[in-house]
């Protein structure tokens, strides 16, 4: 009988076979191996909880959040199809219309993810009704401002300060449309809490929530980070390589 | 900087409450609706010393506050009163009492009064769909709503009486038990299932002078009446009664199967579908059916520890539930060595839900057990492996505790000679709406919805709405329908709509339903669902198009593939169901058949005319 311990298991994604380790996610494993999957509140840094549902696949005829489906021998995954794309304009068009987005007169334009990765699915439009909620900014500490109106609530914030700062400054308040992100402050007022600009919780949000004061212009609009590529060629970048696989051919 | 122990001064009242409920993070939402008794809601001060004293950060405690509707971080008036707002309530009129109790108050409905004495407001159904319309007061409900009895509860709140000393009548809630078959109409001695389920083990123990090693190594003696019982329960086919119809006998051994030492037991009474009620009747009138069946399970599941998660809506329970438990722990029947058989440890807390309709989904209720907000998890793992504190968990509806109670008496055979084929045994159904007798109907699976109709006095029904708004609307060419796996499955509501109902509104109601109990944890969930409902409002607002008709299809086919858990699910329900059944209800709304905005420009110009004395064409719009 043929030793199969040293072939590393495999599924299939739109057609194409992509090596797992044990204990990946689809998500993981894809990115890993250079096939781009939509995502927004997935990090590779941190522990998956598949909230904003970009990265729904269909696997084995069920769908599923990539990010936290785990990944098992043979499942046959799409991702790329019209109808799964067609879901995930649909859910960043209602992020969009849900918080109070203005691209070109936000300091984060280009190096934002819910607008790169809105370009990167042809989102031309918000097509639903805007909520317009009133969502006021936080500019209490000398450093930091927070622009809520761009919240899309994915927790990034929550689990860099919670797990890498070890300070708890994020967590999300509310439920329903009326969720919302608050910080750890009887005041309420972010000045009042431990935060500190070296925070990781200050690098991770996707979107202009958490702005750096006085920079916001440092780099010029049109040379930033998704200006110059894509954001499905830049997130593979972004990703922990795979050991090398190439070698290896399906059964 | 978050608040240190040392910065606080000693709250007596709050520190008594820690000590009471445990001053542990897990049990956070019971701390939380105690504490809220000392203020009538939840001050930032008390928020920050809870969580210094809990060690948690602040901002935790106070996620977790906002997520239940019945904690409150504003205040919100010594008299808290909440009309139920199902569609029931509505037909019966609650929309006219509430403006009364309002214009008699001189309040604003949502806003607290200036004298911070009273606030009016709606909520999602409370399960007093048979004696609606209803409120609560103080989280106290308040059946059988007249015009009479809202000017005595004016009357009360003005002259200030304490709640405790009002009127018991106003408080008298009914249970409707109108037709009783094998459930309700056993008369059980309390323990005599328990017996029957240990004699079982002794009786075979004997027969078969076994020396196996016991499945639980604190069980020496006796050791098949567990593997015995569940065998029981798996002949019976016995399958949940909270809606999504899991076979009990194979979640019971998944769980009884899984690694580790401690096991939990978990009654989901946390019965919040619009048109239910059942839970709150079997809760009222066979307690001890219900706590038997969780004290079978713990006999075969090997758990030590169970929890009611009772709906916070149902709180004038609490009491009476407690001193079910009591009795029984003074009958031997929890506590240690059950019925008499050694190793059979077992007790029950309760846990009082405060007002989240998602926490009827099992893992979410988790969640709140564990003093978090109540957010589905991702799953798997299942709670049979990784339940509560991630620890094996069964977690079965009041329902289908009560059921597995007799099956452990009576057996599995006889319990499965009942109903049809595939669905065994009978089930309760909440009758509500449009008939003479609303009330319980326990009824053998497969009895056709024409039968019940003629059971309850429903003489002129257009439609049913079976299972809630995550169930089925039918029409009355379909009334020869069974209840049952096979053809309707139903957590129990069965909520008749004559012909003088509007099932436009009815659907209306559900979306609002939806929106406002959505968890808000995925996005298209949270966002779908108040699009969903702006739709039915503009639709309402005879500004709706084919257009917005489609766009409830194109919804459904996301919120179907992409929601986290069920309420997402089935959130489109109600509304496809009517538009199929009942198109003309919402083609009569329509303003035209291709594409209307919800926006009126020329409405919006009004002011502008108004200021500048214009009104000539140029002051106006005039679409092309």
């Amino acid at each position: 009988m043929m030793d199969h311990a040293a072939i590393p298991s495999t599924f299939l994604l739109d057609g194409d076979s992509v090596p797992f380790a044990p204990g990946q996610t689809v998500m993981q494993a894809a990115l890993a191996a250079g096939h781009y999957i939509p995502h927004l509140c997935y990090h590779p840094e941190f522990a998956p909880h598949g909230s904003c549902k970009v990265c729904t696949v269909r696997v084995d005829g069920h769908t599923a959040a990539a990010c936290t489906m785990p990944a098992q021998p043979d499942l046959e995954v799409e991702s790329n199809t019209e109808s799964l794309n067609e879901n995930r304009r649909t859910l960043v068009q209602m992020l969009f219309v849900e918080g109070n987005h203005f691209c070109p007169s936000c300091e984060k334009s280009g190096n934002c993810m819910l607008q790169a990765v809105a370009y990167d699915l042809g989102v031309l439009s918000a097509d639903l009704d805007h909520f317009f909620p009133n969502r006021p900014v936080d500019a209490s500490h000398p450093d930091i401002l927070l622009d809520f109106n761009r919240c899309i609530l994915c927790e990034l914030c929550v689990r860099a300060s919670d797990e890498v700062d070890g300070k708890h400054v994020f967590a999300l308040a509310g439920r329903g449309l009326a969720k919302h992100l608050i910080v750890n402050a009887e005041s309420g007022r972010l000045a009042d809490t431990d935060i500190a600009t070296d925070d990781k919780a200050l690098d991770v949000c996707p979107v202009g929530v958490i702005i750096r004061k006085r920079v916001g212009f440092a780099v010029p609009i049109g040379k930033r980070r998704y200006d110059l590529r894509p954001i499905s060629a830049q997130a593979l970048d972004d990703a922990p390589r795979a050991p090398p696989l190439a070698a290896w051919k399906p059964r | 900087m978050p608040a240190r122990p040392s910065d606080v001064r000693v709250d007596p009242f709050l520190d008594r409450i820690l000590a009471l409920c445990g001053a542990s993070e897990v049990a956070l939402v019971q701390i939380l609706r105690s504490a809220q008794c000392q203020h009538g809601w939840l001050p930032p001060a008390t928020i920050s010393y809870l969580a210094a004293r809990l060690g948690v950060p602040r901002a935790r405690v106070e996620g977790v506050a906002s997520f239940y509707s019945f904690l409150h971080l504003a205040p919100v008036g010594r008299y808290r009163v909440l009309f139920s707002d199902n569609i029931t309530d509505r037909m019966a009129g609650s929309a006219a009492l509430l403006l009364r109790l309002c214009k008699s108050l001189w309040l604003e409905r949502g806003k607290t009064s200036e004298d911070a004495l009273v606030s009016v407001e709606t909520t999602s159904c409370t399960g007093m769909c048979d004696q609606a319309p209803a409120l609560l007061v103080n989280n106290r409900a308040i059946p059988r709503l007249t015009p009479e009895r809202i000017d005595e509860v004016a009357e009360l709140i003005r002259t200030q009486v304490p709640e405790s000393d009002w009127p018991a009548s106003l408080f008298e809630v009914a249970d409707n038990v109108r037709r009783e078959d094998i459930l309700l109409g056993a008369r059980i001695e309390p323990g005599e299932a328990l017996r029957a389920a240990v004699a079982r083990g002794q009786q075979d123990a004997l027969e078969r002078a076994s020396n196996d090693r016991s499945w639980r190594e604190r069980m020496p003696s006796m050791p098949q009446g567990p593997a015995l019982t569940l065998e029981e329960i798996k002949r019976s086919n016995l399958r949940g009664r909270g809606g999504a119809g899991f076979t009990t006998g194979l979640k019971w051994e998944a769980c009884r199967s899984a690694p580790g030492k401690q096991h939990y037991v978990v009654c989901n009474a946390d019965e919040g579908e619009p048109g239910t009620f059942k839970d709150r009747v079997l809760l009222a009138c066979r307690p001890d059916l219900v706590i038997e069946g969780m004290t079978v399970c713990a006999y075969v599941i090997g758990a030590t520890q169970g929890f009611l998660y009772l709906r916070g809506e149902y709180e004038h329970l609490v009491a009476p539930l407690r001193a079910t438990l009591e009795r029984r722990r003074a009958a031997g029947l929890l506590g240690t060595a059950i019925a008499g058989e050694a190793g059979f440890d077992f007790d029950i807390a309760i846990h009082v839900g405060a007002g989240a309709y998602v926490c009827g989904e099992e893992s979410a209720l988790i969640e709140s057990l564990e003093g978090k907000r109540g957010i589905p998890r991702n799953r798997p793992p299942y709670p049979v492996t990784h339940g509560y504190l991630q620890r094996p968990t069964v977690v079965n509806n009041v329902e289908t505790f009560a059921a597995a109670a007799l099956i452990a008496l009576k057996g599995g055979d006889w319990y499965r000679s009942v109903g049809t084929a595939r669905s065994a045994g009978t089930k309760l159904l909440s009758v509500a709406g449009d008939c003479s007798r609303p009330g319980i109907y326990e009824y053998p699976f497969g009895v056709t919805v024409r039968q019940v109709l003629a059971d309850c006095g429903a003489e002129r029904a257009q439609a049913v709405q079976i299972s809630g708004p995550s169930g089925i609307c039918i029409d009355a060419r379909e009334f020869d329908r069974r209840i049952g796996f096979e053809d309707l499955p139903t957590a129990g509501a069965f909520t008749v709509f004559d012909e003088s109902r509007d099932m436009f509104e009815v659907a209306r109601s559900y979306a609002q339903f939806f929106a406002h109990e959505s968890c808000g944890f995925c996005t298209p969930c949270r966002v779908g669902t108040t699009l969903l409902r702006n739709i039915m409002d503009k639709l309402h607002d005879n500004k709706g198009s084919q257009y917005d008709l489609d766009r409830i299809g194109r919804l459904n086919q996301l919120l179907q593939a992409s929601s986290h858990c069920g309420l997402g699910h089935t959130a489109c329900n109600p509304l496809l169901d009517t538009l199929k059944r009942f198109r003309p209800a919402y083609e009569r709304r329509l303003q035209s058949h291709d594409f209307a905005p919800a926006f009126d420009l020329d409405g919006a110009l009004a002011r502008a005319r108004r200021m500048t004395g214009r009104d000539d064409a140029g002051a106006h719009f005039v679409p092309e």
